[in-house]
């Protein structure tokens, strides 16, 4: 006897299918993030909103199985007209992709993840296990924001608190209905007014929540393109870092040679000049900068300078003069110096030296060289450190 | 519906009058993500596992390019369960309803079918589901994460049994056999005839502790539930539940061109003899038939893959032509694909159907290669070959817990995919708790070895 069940729409609510399919997506996602660093060397993504995305090409997991070597000719039985010797399908130098049947192999068919840059950032907080930033001490104090604390029978209205209320009156009811506290019926409770309650608020001062982030870039002729693509990928993740701790993050580009220029960002790494190195220009720059738009006692600001270290000779003392002026007044400068590992450095260059002094003499001055990929990591996570210590 | 329903009453009195001996055949309509399901995970309700989601999302993709069409799905047991699709016509679903009839004729009388049948009980589609709960569970009480590292070893070596072997088989004897007395020496004899001398103690001689594995051990699932040293009772289980679908899956894979044949041969001959199809519904259903049983895709000349419902449904022709129906029935019985296709694909058969052998090269250059009736036997049959894997054995576990698998390079020709080895190695790593080593042939058939 055969039994023709009825139909059975519950098969089509719950797909395991798509279950695994999304279980094999999160791992896919696990693998992106552990190759992060490689992923993220281009495209400008620096003062976008940080909703941003990135579009991630991925091939599948492959769950491996035991599997006997490639051979060098593969045999299989096929059908159809043929003789031996005949061309079924010709090598590829000669013909494209052949629509055949039965040749789907596996890792054809790529798809695309979609990564928020804010999940990226705190993925790579976690693996670099980065401590918080602290916001400055001395920013903290102007900035007073009302805050809520407590309740009291009056106020203005559009602070009734009217959960509160309704406690009071059930509260009230009870009481006042002695034994009644069995069911609450029907019978709506009525209010009165020693049951409102209205939120208070307080004037409390809170700590200063926008930064400022100055970066300043040598495009001198001496840096060139893969040096610049490091100080470029410091300077982002610095700046994602920042922008993890402060409510508004403003960004200022500056780039020098011999002269400074404040630029927008999507200039501000193709941006190149074939002068001399003159650093006291930028920095004169930034301070002016900060002086117009950005007091330090009111922002918090971070300055970041990339470049190979040959500063101009004739530049020194004014060169150290103004950046201990900026290392005085912001939150932290960092310094990074780009240049290959086999660049002959018998001893430190001029502007490692000053930032040393600058370090040693206190102030809140980082310094790191980056001469590859892992380098960017190393001073990330120096940076950030250190910060959080003070 | 009902239609249906009346139609497949009167195709099952026919097949009962024709002789087919079958347990019954539950069906049940299924919406077509259903039956895609079903065709990526083997069972309607399966373990969960993120390998079946990439398996899932290349189905959808071959069935929107309209590669692949399921008709129907049939699990065998007692009583068998068919899945029809309900987006199906009713001359398709008729058809279908034949070809399972032949199906669960084909699962009852076969050897490998009737044996896992004995072994397991006739209910894999129960079975599966109650596994599936209970890895549910296991997720629960122990996080995906760990019960997915278990299924990534087991799921992996799922191919890896001992075919031969009983689906519950006891533990290795812990102890041999002494290997025979010591002879006396002339010496002894003459002292133990000596008068007042006690006959001496029988010394403990049989208590020799066996080696683990005694012989070169193929069930891989097996022997790592049984004998890894750190392994959780619940990680057993799955090892254990995956082996017993393996089993399950081992007859289905080693018959599939006699099996799907068989069936075809029996939807064919019930659709021509049911005299109470009407007309137009029968020529649909012929229609159906033959998209079915073609060889090559409507368009082609060649097809570089055998259609198995082709090959099988004309070697069973032939059979029933030259041999009768009741040596039909006996090969039905008694063969896999093994036999059927060396004993009964002859010359004149792949001849007329145009088989051969062909060769890719590097370059994907494709050639013909050659007609050899062998030959051809060889390459139908190549990937069906110890359940279509690599020969790997547990060989040794040694007293650190360390265990060493080897590959039979000897038997298959060449050495294992070192690549993706390692990585079966370091699943089976995470499991085994312990060292773990793969020796196996590179490309000049030196040993290599592989630890994780």
């Amino acid at each position: 006897m055969i039994r023709i069940a009825a139909e059975t729409p519950w098969y089509d609510l719950f797909s395991r299918g798509a279950r695994d399919w999304l279980r094999h997506n999160e791992k896919v996602r696990d693998a992106v993030k552990d190759t992060l660093p490689d992923l993220l060397a281009s495209s400008d993504l620096m003062t976008g909103p940080g909703s941003r995305t990135v579009a991630v090409p991925v091939k599948f997991l492959e769950h491996a199985r035991l599997r006997l070597a490639e051979a060098q000719v593969n045999q299989g039985a096929g059908q159809g007209r043929g003789e031996p010797g005949d061309v079924l399908q010709p090598g590829r130098e000669e013909g494209g992709e052949q629509g055949q049947a039965g040749g789907t192999n596996d890792g054809e068919i790529r798809f695309v993840v979609e990564l928020k840059l804010d999940e990226i950032v705190d993925w790579l907080w976690e693996e670099l296990k980065l401590p918080e930033l602290k916001p400055k001490r001395t920013a903290t104090l102007d900035q007073a924001e009302y805050t809520r604390e407590g309740w009291d029978k009056r106020g203005a209205r559009s602070r009734l608190d009217r959960r509160r209320t309704m406690k009071e009156a059930v509260k009230r009811h009870a009481i006042q209905g002695g034994a009644a506290t069995t069911v609450i019926d029907d019978e709506p409770i009525s209010l009165v007014n020693d049951d409102l309650r209205f939120r208070q608020l307080v004037k409390r001062p809170s700590p200063a929540t926008s930064a400022a982030v100055i970066f300043a870039l040598d495009v001198s002729g001496s840096m060139d393109e893969a040096q610049r693509r490091l100080a470029k990928q410091f300077f982002f993740f610095a700046l994602q870092g920042i922008r993890r701790q402060y409510a508004k993050v403003e960004t200022v580009f500056l780039a020098h040679a011999a002269q400074a220029w404040e630029f927008d960002e999507s200039q501000f790494f193709q941006a190149s000049s074939s002068g001399g190195t003159v650093t006291s220009s930028v920095a004169r720059l930034a301070l002016e900068v900060m002086e117009k738009r950005y007091d330090p006692s009111r922002y918090n600001v971070y300055f970041f300078y990339a470049s190979d270290g040959e500063n101009a000779a004739e530049d020194r003392d004014e060169a150290r003069a103004t950046l201990a002026d900026i290392a005085g007044q912001v939150n932290y400068s960092g310094y990074c110096e780009t240049g290959g590992v086999a660049t002959f450095r018998p001893r430190d260059t001029q502007l490692a030296e000053i930032f040393s002094e600058l370090k040693t003499s206190g102030l809140a001055v980082g310094t790191s060289h980056l001469a590859s990929q892992d380098d960017v990591w190393n001073a990330i996570r120096e940076f950030f450190t250190e910060q959080s210590k003070e | 519906m009902t239609e249906l329903q009346d139609y497949a009453e009167r195709i099952e009195a026919l097949a009962q009058r024709l002789g087919l001996d079958y347990y019954p055949v539950d069906f049940e309509m299924a919406p077509a993500s259903l039956m895609t399901e079903i065709a990526v995970y083997g069972l309607p309700v399966r373990m969960p596992h993120w390998s079946f989601g990439v398996r899932y999302i290349h189905q959808l993709v071959r069935q929107s390019m309209g590669h692949s069409k399921i008709f129907e799905v049939m699990f065998p047991g007692d009583p068998c369960r068919a899945f029809l699709m309900d987006g199906n016509s009713t001359a398709e679903n008729a058809l279908v309803t034949a070809h399972v009839l032949g199906h669960a004729d084909f699962s009852k009388n076969n050897q490998l079918f009737a044996r896992f049948h004995a072994m397991a009980g006739g209910n894999i589609v129960e079975t599966a589901a109650a596994h599936a709960h209970r890895i549910q569970l296991a997720i629960e009480a122990h996080g995906v994460e760990k019960v997915e590292s278990v299924l990534d070893a087991a799921l992996a070596l799922e191919a890896h049994i001992d075919v031969g072997a009983e689906l519950h088989r006891a533990r290795y004897p812990e102890f041999t056999a002494a290997k025979g007395r010591v002879p006396e020496t002339g010496f002894q004899s003459r002292f133990r005839q000596l008068p007042g001398a006690d006959a001496p103690a029988a010394v403990k001689t049989g208590q020799v502790r066996a080696p683990v594995p005694p012989h070169s051990e193929y069930d891989l699932l097996w022997f790592i539930a049984n004998y890894a040293p750190e392994l959780e009772q619940w990680e057993r289980d799955i090892f254990l539940m995956v082996r017993t679908e393996s089993f399950y899956f081992y007859p289905v894979f080693a018959c599939q061109i006699m099996n799907e044949g068989w069936a075809s041969y029996w939807h064919a001959r019930l659709l021509r003899e049911a005299d109470f199809l009407p007309q137009p519904l029968y020529l649909s259903a012929i229609k159906a038939h033959s998209d079915v049983v073609r060889p090559f895709a409507s368009g082609q000349q060649t097809a570089l893959a055998i259609n198995p419902y082709h090959l099988g449904f004309t070697i069973w022709e032939r059979i029933v032509e030259r041999h009768g129906l009741e040596r039909a029935r006996e090969v039905r019985r008694d063969e896999d694909d093994f036999g059927f296709i060396r004993n009964f694909l002859d010359e004149e058969l792949a001849q007329a159907a145009g088989l051969f052998v062909y060769e890719t090269r590097p370059g994907d250059e494709i050639r013909v290669a050659t007609k050899d009736i062998n030959a051809i036997r060889e390459a139908i049959l190549a990937p069906k070959f110890n359940y279509g894997s690599p020969r790997v054995a547990a060989t040794e576990l040694k007293h650190d817990g360390s265990l060493t698998l080897a590959h039979d390079h000897g038997s298959d020709g060449r050495g294992l995919d070192v690549t993706r080895a390692k990585r079966v190695l370091d699943y089976v790593h995470r499991v085994w708790r312990r060292p773990v080593k793969l020796v196996t042939a590179n490309d000049k058939n030196e040993a290599v070895e592989i630890a994780a």
